[in-house]
């Protein structure tokens, strides 16, 4: 084994034994791409698959952060050690940000238990950012119990959280439209447990009432239902029953074979996206620059200098 | 007057991090959110934690996230009380390489002793966005690869 190697055996093992600085440090040095990046994320990856990968993912301002702040007492309740990645989006005018989540779980900064990380999407598409699914990795290598994921605010198709979480909550606010909405495809259809924020505002019970009709309309019978919640952080309604919902998702997952499948699923998607990473760092800015001004002079349509990229 | 850590090398390649937090309990962020909007505008990727901030939950934040600097805004006249503790704080959990600014109300004779603390520069009432933009922008450390060679 290369002294490299070995030098990144050592970094995972002390980040496996709580080394909190030393987790903040890897995970700056995953975000910067630093050129030994493959090989730590590789070595996690091999060490890692404890935890409970969770995606908190619905429309801004819809409450994703309150919620999360909740839910992360209830696991602490119950001794369950709780990692946090939340997304929020890059400017694509300066690229820089405002990651304004941790603002709504401060009153967890003296608990050991809690690690919560602010990440910008840098311009991905999809609700995720470029190195999320490493930093999963990183938080499941150090322990945590529960690896929740924040997207970014979503609309109706940013769905990259579903290939991700093994367990994805799909957050919903009253006022944001009527019942055809929750007839629509989409990431409605990815949510594993659906909550409804905000109960107590008006309209909060009829749009649960909505959500459950639109699940019944399923004409598979047998079919596990998501079921739907309603919260309220201002009484505290609902937050047992979310992360029951969530402990109970993980338990069906198991019995039925369902994770077994999903995590087949996400593996291909993993696999596909990783793909697209590596041609892309292969064309590089400038690598292949004849190919793309042949393609801007028409001599060559994008698809033929695809192949010609890929069966190199 | 500190010199934050300079010895990594060649081009930033991605946008400073840096936490924007209200130490104490003056509760006016009017000041420290157009300082969000400038940093955001500048290309920088900022972590705002609010109002009524300890310094352990500044220097918890600043660990967790690991920033690059961390700006302090105080209107409340306590800084000579917390300034001190937020610099303790973050050197027990390690941070010591970060870049500390500060600005609001802090009368003139205070900054030499705060200066002394290890906060880097203390930016007062009427300072452009842009001087403080600029000094982040050359000042920011620039962190050393962690992963082996």
């Amino acid at each position: 084994m290369s002294e490299a190697h070995a030098r990144i055996d050592t970094l995972v093992e002390q980040i496996a034994a709580g080394d909190r600085r030393l987790l903040a440090r890897t995970a700056s040095a995953i975000e910067r791409v630093e050129p030994r990046v493959d090989e730590l994320s590789d070595a996690l990856y091999r060490a890692g698959g404890r935890g409970h990968v969770v995606g908190i993912t619905g429309p801004p301002g819809a409450g994703k952060s309150t919620l999360v702040d909740a839910l992360i007492s209830e696991w602490r309740e119950r001794d369950q050690r709780v990692a946090v990645l939340a997304i929020d989006p890059s400017s694509p005018l300066t690229g820089g940000a405002t990651l304004g989540d941790r603002y709504r779980m401060m009153r967890h900064h003296a608990d050991q238990g809690v690690f919560i990380r602010s990440m910008a999407n840098r311009g991905l598409p999809g609700g995720l950012a470029p190195t999320t699914i490493d930093l999963v990795q990183l938080l499941d290598v150090a322990g945590f119990d529960i690896i929740l994921v924040e997207t970014v605010g979503v609309g109706q198709s940013e769905t990259a959280i579903a290939a991700l979480a093994e367990t994805t909550v799909l957050v919903q606010v009253p006022g944001t439209g009527d019942g055809l909405q929750a007839l629509k495809a989409g990431i409605l259809e990815l949510g594993d447990l659906l909550v409804v924020t905000k109960g107590d505002l008006p309209g909060a019970r009829d749009l649960r009432g909505e959500l459950r009709a639109m699940l019944a309309l399923d004409p598979e019978t047998g079919k596990r239902r998501p079921p739907v919640i309603l919260t309220s952080a201002r009484s505290g309604t609902g937050i047992v029953e979310t992360v029951d919902g969530i402990a109970e998702h993980r338990a069906w997952l198991a019995v039925s074979g369902t994770g077994e499948q999903r995590r087949v699923t996400q593996g291909r998607s993993a696999i596909l996206s990783m793909v697209g990473a590596l041609v892309a760092r292969r064309m590089g800015p400038g690598a292949d620059d004849g190919l793309v001004l042949r393609v801007a002079a028409r001599e060559l349509s994008p698809r033929e200098a695809a192949r010609q990229i890929v069966d190199d | 007057m500190t010199t934050p850590n300079e010895q990594g090398s060649g081009a930033r390649t991605t946008p400073i991090r840096i936490l924007v937090a209200k130490p104490g309990l003056d509760g006016h962020d009017r000041g420290a959110r157009v300082l969000v909007r400038a940093f955001r505008d500048a290309g920088f990727e900022v972590i705002y934690t609010g109002l009524f901030q300890t310094p352990e939950m500044i220097a918890s934040a600043a660990l967790d996230e690991d920033v690059d600097v961390v700006g302090l805004s105080i209107l409340s006249g306590a800084h000579m009380a917390l300034f001190p503790r937020i610099m303790a704080e973050l050197k027990s959990r390690g941070v010591d390489d970060v870049l500390v600014v500060a600005g609001g109300t802090i009368p003139l004779e205070d900054i030499p002793e705060i200066e002394r603390l290890g906060v880097d520069r203390v930016f007062g009432p009427g300072t452009r966005l842009d001087e403080i933009v600029g000094y982040i922008r050359e000042r920011a450390p620039r962190r050393d690869a962690l992963l082996p060679e």
